[in-house]
């Protein structure tokens, strides 16, 4: 099954308008030597029943749980189902970047509404039309503070393992040095941070809420932050900003952030979406696809995909960044997302989310030997304590919870609204059970 | 046409989430949001009408022929989608313990196979998101190997002048000076050239085969021997693998390192400009410097994304891969090859090929003594093609070509599209000389009329507010 | 296409003018009519060291971008803010639109006289086809 259309008798056809007699004669620069002679060590190809059957069964050897109290950087948000029909639609899923505005108004005017949802949620007053996801948007963010007596980049050890991991990887990449600020009680040590915010600091990277599920003292970060002349980059969680100060309120220079909340599945790590916000001040070192509100020639309002004379087809060796495709259809599931929420439905699911946490954290904490290992104010993740860690989470297991995620101080545990009460109330006593025997 | 903002009427809404359960707990004040954001107020009804209408001003691949060069617009096949929406894939989170999650692992080792063997590499990574974002990784690669040498003094990737503007732009992120090598008259790279900037300081060489104007080098073996012979590495952008597979091997020609696009070759849909993957393969000898996630698999790494890569896109590139098989995979590379010499066969004696001689899965066209002639450009054949429900084929690139314009029909388009599409061009070629202006106010009959770029870039607009 | 005779002109298209030893500099009408649309100006800051034959910004239209070469070497003493709100300015007159002024000015690139430099200018369209 090649999906190839034309027929033997059609392929023949066109060989003959060419001149050639076989196919062979189309790879005439080829080498002869280096043309394969044997098959590809790959099976037959199948028909559409038996590849249905033969991925199925793959799928059919995962675990699917019915309760998720795990996060850590993916969070299992309930998905709409306008969200799910919307990007299922063909026109959406199979164009191209949106290069030719006059047959692309779809996709342009999608991304040009993402862009400001991203600015109302994040107070900012630019957004990019999306990166690969919360990760990179942080090493951007890395890379588009830099200027040139300012080099070195600062991330809280709070901070998302693999947002740091990545972040020291693009520095890698560019020989700039990362430094990363240590975390005391679970948080950002702001004397820490003080004196590492030297002269040759160009920003500095919070999470927030971090790593651990707490809320961080952004506020007074920042003003660290901006004293030392240096900018500042806050990583958010979209939901909590329902109910959360926005990363403007907070005096960020740039928002980033992981999307996955905004109806996009767990999906094994991937597709996700980074979202990326500054102010105007910052606008053109903005990296990434940007689409501008513009008219056409008869006047009328149009899109188009605008400020490229930045990106890589036309800087080359000097663009700052060699992004050239963004996250678009799942910019446009977070889009569709939020408008089905709203304002006064994300303000639910953050605080329906807050509230499952608080009450998980309350019902394991009331269990002989758990304990909060961090006491400062949570949203939806929180570390406790676990004797027995190993036990806790198979017997979850075995009843269809995927309990918190191991951590060196305990398991950090996360609820979002999708947890019931009854299934929240069903893993503390399990996690009773196995502490009592 | 409105915006979802422009909709919005305050107190309408959707109720998704029901009622909470448990009791609300307060958010400490220094944290609280005073001010919601102002999201779009709009029911279930105006949300999907909203998006239709959207939808309608799209052109996808499943709407008409979309010969843009350079992006294997191939047709996606629906199965791929079935199968990336199922249950046991979609609902897995990444940290889930390895016991459960043993279906993921037998599709990315599967597809890691296919990969290998269909590149001739030894190891695969799917953690790179795009195309660049594998090149970046594959780079990473060769300076990685170069450091942990103690080799430090190769500063500069060589590039052809003819290359993607993301392989300059991927060496400049990992620190190295990038040395453009002029291309031969014929399009591929001038060995003479390539000898002169060789040396000790050489990292490493970027290169597409097929190259960018769509031509097979067939000086490939002697190229990829004089880079190892300086101590560089090769890096191969498999963005042109469409043409190939199945019937020569990058690492047959001396590649070390590869990234394939899944969004091209293996048709995965773009979606309007993302989510893609790009795999990135190497040799043995570079498998210890792959990236990995510090928190799902071990620190210590590189890394250039969260987890394990666009996971559900592997899926739909391993549906693809297993539905074509061994057959399959050089079928469509050959048919790919087929339609790109059938089309431009047909429309020579019109607009000309920069190169005329056999190409591979698409060929450019030079319209520079056609503008000469008529004042008609590459810009305003390619608006005027939008009349027809064509999309325009790939405009101003390569950068060598003046006045190019980039077809790739990929193998999933018949002869009667090709057969059809040849006579448009045969058509709008004597338009120029007939009516130049009216080409040169094309399209006629699109969305919108030509967007005002100028003023896009002067005075953007970003974002709607409230007026 | 204007060459004012009293301006002395790079090859990478920027002019030059010296006003109580404080060098001048813009780019000429030929570059402006390449670029096409001027959409950003990036200029340097009051103080920062101009190195002669040395990019001190760049410039770009819808779809090129441009750097800009300082034909003198010394220290940025003013630059038009007026073109980072106006860009087409540069458009519209060249050479009434300077970017900036440098002073003390230690060294200078060989520059090229008008009548050279439109010669240059003929050459290079030549070159372009």
């Amino acid at each position: 099954m090649s999906y190839v259309p034309s027929t033997g008798a059609q392929r023949r056809e066109m060989l003959e308008a060419l001149g050639m007699r076989d196919w062979r004669e189309l790879y005439r620069d080829v080498p002869e030597e280096m043309l394969l002679t044997e098959p590809l060590n790959i099976p037959e190809g199948m028909g559409e029943l038996e590849v249905r059957r033969a991925v199925s069964a793959m799928a059919a050897k995962n675990t699917r749980f019915d309760t998720i109290l795990r996060g850590a950087g993916a969070y299992d948000h309930y998905i709409p189902s306008i969200a799910r029909s919307v990007t299922s639609k063909e026109e959406f899923l199979t164009a191209y970047t949106p290069y030719q505005a006059e047959m692309s108004q779809g996709v342009l005017q999608s991304i040009f509404e993402y862009q400001t949802m991203i600015c109302q949620l994040t107070g900012m007053e630019v957004s990019n039309a999306s990166v690969y996801d919360g990760a990179t948007a942080a090493a951007e963010a890395a890379a588009m503070c830099r200027d040139r007596k300012r080099r070195v980049t600062l991330i809280s050890a709070a901070a998302h393992p693999d947002t740091i991991n990545t972040v020291r990887t693009y520095c890698y990449g560019a020989g700039e040095e990362l430094r990363i600020v240590p975390a005391k009680n679970g948080k950002t040590d702001p004397e820490a941070l003080a004196e590492m915010l030297t002269e040759d600091v160009a920003s500095f990277y919070v999470q927030q809420p971090n790593f651990f599920g707490l809320l961080e003292d952004a506020e007074a970060l920042g003003q660290l932050v901006h004293q030392a002349g240096a900018m500042y980059v806050m990583g958010c969680d979209p939901i909590s900003l329902g109910i959360l100060k926005s990363p403007a309120e907070q005096g960020a220079d740039v928002a980033v952030g992981e999307g996955q909340s905004l109806g996009l599945p767990l999906g094994f790590g991937g597709p996700y979406l980074g979202f990326m916000a500054t102010t105007k001040k910052y606008m053109r070192r903005l990296p990434g696809r940007i689409v501008s509100q513009t008219v056409d020639s008869a006047g009328e309002r149009c899109f188009v995909l605008a400020l490229q004379a930045r990106e890589q087809h036309i800087r080359r060796e000097k663009a700052g960044s060699n992004i050239c495709s963004n996250e678009a259809l799942c910019a446009l599931t977070a889009a569709v997302y939020l408008a089905a929420m709203g304002p006064k439905g994300l303000a639910e699911a953050a605080r329906q989310s807050m509230a499952k946490a608080h009450y998980l954290a309350e019902a394991l904490t009331a269990i002989d030997g758990v304990e909060l290992v961090y006491s400062g104010p949570f949203y939806q993740e929180f570390v406790t304590t676990a004797p027995r860690r190993e036990e806790i989470l198979s017997a979850l297991e075995a009843q269809g919870i995927l309990g918190g995620l191991p951590v060196q101080e305990g398991i950090l545990w996360c609820a979002t609204e999708k947890a019931s009460r009854q299934a929240l109330d069903r893993a503390a006593v399990i996690v009773r059970e196995v502490l009592s025997k | 046409m409105k915006l979802i903002f422009e909709k919005s009427v305050p107190g309408r809404r959707c109720d998704i989430l029901g009622k909470c359960d448990v009791d609300y707990v307060s958010v400490p004040e220094s944290f609280a949001r005073q001010t919601p954001p102002a999201l779009p107020e709009v029911s279930e009804v105006d949300l999907s009408r909203h998006y239709t209408a959207l939808n309608q001003r799209v052109h996808g691949v499943n709407c008409g022929f979309y010969p843009l060069g350079s992006c294997t617009m191939k047709y996606n096949p629906r199965i791929d989608e079935d199968m990336a929406a199922l249950d046991g894939f979609t609902g897995i989170h990444p940290l889930a313990p390895e016991s459960a999650v043993q279906g993921c692992r037998e599709v990315l080792d599967t597809a890691s196979r296919y990969l290998c063997e269909i590149s001739g590499m030894d190891a695969m990574t799917f953690q790179p998101a795009a195309g660049a974002h594998g090149e970046f990784t594959g780079v990473l690669l060769i300076k990685q190997y170069h450091d942990s040498r103690g080799d430090t003094g190769r500063r500069k990737i060589i590039i052809p002048d003819s290359a993607h503007g993301t392989n300059p732009a991927t060496a400049a992120m990992c620190g190295y000076q990038v040395v453009n090598v002029p291309s031969a008259p014929d399009g591929c790279v001038d060995i003479e050239a390539l000898k002169a900037v060789l040396g000790d300081d050489t990292a490493g060489l970027m290169l597409t085969n097929p190259n960018t104007v769509g031509l097979f080098d067939e000086n490939i073996l002697e190229i990829t021997r004089l880079v190892h012979q300086a101590g560089g590495l090769c890096y191969y952008d498999g963005a042109n693998l469409n043409a190939v597979m199945g019937v020569v091997r990058p690492g047959d020609m001396g590649f070390d390192c590869i990234h394939m696009n899944l969004h091209k070759t293996f048709a995965t849909p773009h979606g309007g400009g993302g989510p893609g993957a790009g795999a990135v393969g190497c040799k043995a000898f570079l498998a210890e410097f792959l990236p990995h996630s510090a928190l799902a698999e071990e620190p210590g790494h590189i890394q250039v994304r969260s987890f394990q890569g666009n996971f559900l896109v592997v899926v739909r590139a391993l549906t693809y891969l297993m539905s074509l098989g061994r057959e399959g995979i050089p079928e469509a590379a050959q048919n790919a090859v087929l339609n790109a010499n059938y089309l431009m066969e047909k429309i020579k004696g019109t607009f000309q090929p920069a190169y005329d001689r056999v190409c591979m899965h698409e060929f450019v066209l030079d319209l520079g003594p056609y503008k000469k002639a008529t004042g008609v450009s590459a810009l305003d054949v390619a608006k005027s093609l939008i009349d027809y429900g064509m999309h325009p084929p790939t405009m101003y690139f390569p950068l060598i070509v003046h006045e190019a314009l980039m077809l790739e029909p990929t193998e999933t388009e018949s002869k009667e599209t090709l057969d059809w599409a040849a006579e448009i061009f045969r058509e709008l070629y004597d338009l120029g000389y007939k009516d130049p202006d009216y080409m040169r106010a094309a399209p006629h009959h699109a969305q919108i009329g030509r967007p005002d770029e100028v003023r896009a870039s002067r005075n953007p607009v970003l974002r709607w507010e409230e007026a | 296409m204007n060459f004012p005779s009293e301006l002395q002109y790079s090859k990478s298209h920027e002019w030059l003018r010296m006003e109580d030893g404080v060098a001048v500099v813009g780019i000429s009408d030929y570059a402006q009519h390449s670029l096409g649309d001027v959409v950003f100006i990036n200029l340097p800051q009051e103080g920062d060291e101009a190195q002669a034959g040395e990019p001190f910004g760049d410039i770009e239209s819808v779809k090129a971008v441009s750097d800009l070469v300082s034909p003198v070497s010394g220290v940025v003493c003013a630059v038009n803010e007026a073109l980072l709100d106006s860009p087409e300015l540069v458009n519209q007159n060249p050479y009434d639109a300077w970017l900036i002024k440098v002073e003390s000015v230690r060294d200078t690139e060989e520059l090229l006289s008008a009548e050279e430099y439109e010669r240059f200018c003929a050459e290079c369209e030549e070159a372009e086809g």
